[in-house]
């Protein structure tokens, strides 16, 4: 079972904030939807390795040489803030 | 009570391949801000991620080196936190299947040698920088997807000295691979130190506290000293260690608690979804292997047999490959390299220290010295004048033998020549040789020195002493 404060330090690490009514909602829909997965877990999958991709593809690789970049208008072009070359955002100390 | 401590280091080496490590923006380093982005280092919706495969080259160059474990099978992984400087809202790292296992690299102490275990190696994207201001952060993400290497090592260290030690090895190994320029002061390579103290006798670890933002060679072992004594003096009065991050304030030469809420990290890794895994046959392994340049271990020992340099001196000329390559090219062009070995240790590192510059930086070329050797080995010059010589030749990168040539500066070797200078002077100084002859010796220095004076230093000194000793006779 998750339990409301679980909903609430999910939605914090994701920064969703969320209505104590939409904490409510949101903490059945989760145990729902581990309710489902625990009916998959019931299942016998000894002897098979866990698939992380649908399609069985290895080692794709790029070359190491350099292509052009965007310009920097263009870079920039989708940032709510900007100021000169820079994207702007507020102040967070580490 | 005798205490101990025990730390561990998390390097991370910026690796110097052309391009990010998933995609093809140039990691040239200060170009201006935001020009090395695309929509894939800036963390666009739809877009695909593709690995560099020299990146993985590169890892697995310092595995081998590392005497490690290559996984056959390795992916990456996604790690969750919010930070403006991370574009996609995650960090592409490796998490339970890191590319490099095991390992050790070996250290060099006063009392022998030590081998510090690794735990792992594993790849991944740097995240952009940070320029902050009053109430705002400006962002550049040119830095952001440039490859890593983060390097664990296990908690072996004991002392801030043996850290520093580490972290020195490992930046001459990784020079040496050409897989990074482990520049500490420029931030391409990076330390974060897991620290615990415990008593002498104690076997269970104490708690760990780690220190970020450790941003300079010198600073590591200052960072270390502080937090060790500072966790000593918390223990002994009665106090209790603290699980937490703290950071190093290099002005105020403390760490500091973080004390924030993003201390309590969850970054619910999970398999990064966007790239394939990664396989390494032993082919591939081997071929790197093949590749493997000789490292500053082997070289040094080859220098020990090779130029019959003492350990000690041979330590000093392969700290850096460029120092070793430029050592051995001055040895190809003379084979006197006893006094190459000299001159290099007495004048050449001395000049390089003082102007604090690298061995990149100099632009007078390995047989030009080798020139100025040969000629005090012919006894064209002298040892004395050649200091000179080579002090002109740093400045104005003129060969040897032209300003030799130039100044008149040949080592005056006719001892008729000699022979009239010596008569003058014992002419001009009776009261000086009389007391030679009374017994005082010491004055022939005196002499000596006023044939030197006249001949401005190019008299031949054996040649001063014999003629002197006969005329005093």
């Amino acid at each position: 079972m998750i339990s409301k404060d679980e909903v609430k330090k999910v939605a914090y690490l994701s920064r969703i904030s969320l209505k104590e009514d939409e904490v409510d909602r949101f903490t059945e829909q989760f145990n729902n939807i581990l309710d489902y997965m625990n009916k998959l877990n019931q299942l016998d999958v000894k002897g098979i390795d866990p698939a992380f991709h649908v399609v069985e593809f290895n080692n794709v690789f790029r070359d190491d040489k350099v292509k052009a970049s965007l310009i920097l208008n263009e870079a920039l072009k989708n940032a709510p803030k900007k100021e000169g070359a820079f994207f702007k955002v507020p102040r967070i100390i580490k | 009570m005798e205490f101990e401590s025990v730390i561990g280091l998390e390097v991370h080496a910026q690796l110097s391949t052309k391009t990010k490590i998933f995609c093809s923006c140039s990691t040239e380093f200060g170009d201006s801000p935001n020009t090395h982005t695309c929509p894939v280092c800036l963390g666009m919706p739809g877009v695909l991620p593709v690995l560099n495969k020299e990146v993985v080259e590169f890892a697995l160059r310092f595995g081998i080196a590392a005497h490690s474990k290559i996984s056959k099978f390795s992916r990456f992984a996604r790690k969750n936190y919010f930070y403006p400087d991370l574009p996609k809202g995650y960090q592409v790292s490796q998490y339970e299947l890191p590319i490099v296992e095991g390992g050790f690299i070996e250290i060099d102490l006063p009392e022998g040698k030590k081998k510090i275990g690794l735990v792992r190696a594993h790849m991944e994207e740097d995240a952009g920088k940070l320029i902050h201001q009053r109430d705002v952060s400006f962002v550049d993400f040119n830095r952001a997807g440039v490859p890593l290497l983060e390097i664990v090592s296990e908690p072996d260290l004991r002392t801030p000295e043996e850290a520093g030690e580490y972290l020195r090895k490992i930046r001459t190994l990784v020079r040496y691979l050409k897989i990074s320029n482990g520049n500490m002061e420029e931030g391409s390579m990076r330390c974060d130190a897991n620290v615990s103290v415990r008593e002498k006798a104690e076997e269970k670890l104490g708690t760990k506290v780690e220190i970020k933002n450790i941003n300079s060679f010198k600073h590591v072992e200052k960072a270390l000293v502080y937090e060790i004594r500072r966790q000593i003096a918390l223990v002994q009065n009665g106090g209790q260690i603290v699980q937490e991050t703290r950071l190093w304030d290099e002005k105020e030469n403390i760490t500091r608690s973080m004390r924030s809420k993003e201390e309590a990290y969850e970054y619910r890794y999970f398999p990064e979804p966007d790239l394939v895994p990664l396989l390494i046959d032993e082919k591939w392994a081997e071929r790197v292997k093949t590749d493997m340049p000789e490292l500053a271990d082997e070289k040094e020992k080859r220098f020990v047999k090779d130029y019959k340099l003492s350990p000690e001196k041979a330590s000093i000329f392969t700290e850096s490959n460029e120092l070793a390559d430029y050592f051995e090219n001055i040895c190809k062009a003379f084979h006197g390299y006893k006094q190459i070995a000299n001159w290099m240790l007495s004048e050449f590192l001395a000049y390089l220290n003082k102007e604090g510059k690298e061995i990149g930086d100099v632009d007078m070329k390995p047989r030009q010295v080798a020139e100025l050797l040969k000629l005090v080995d012919e006894g064209t010059i002298s040892g004395k004048i050649a200091k000179s010589v080579f002090a002109e030749m740093w400045e104005t990168n003129k060969s040897a033998g032209d300003i030799v040539q130039k100044k008149g500066l040949v080592q005056i070797k006719d001892e008729n020549k000699i022979t009239e200078i010596v008569c003058r002077v014992v002419e001009e100084n009776p009261d000086v040789v009389d007391k030679y002859k009374k017994g005082k010796k010491n004055v022939m220095g005196f002499l000596a020195g006023q044939v030197m004076k006249y001949t401005k230093g190019k008299a031949n000194p054996q040649l001063v002493n014999k003629i002197l000793l006969e005329k005093l006779r």
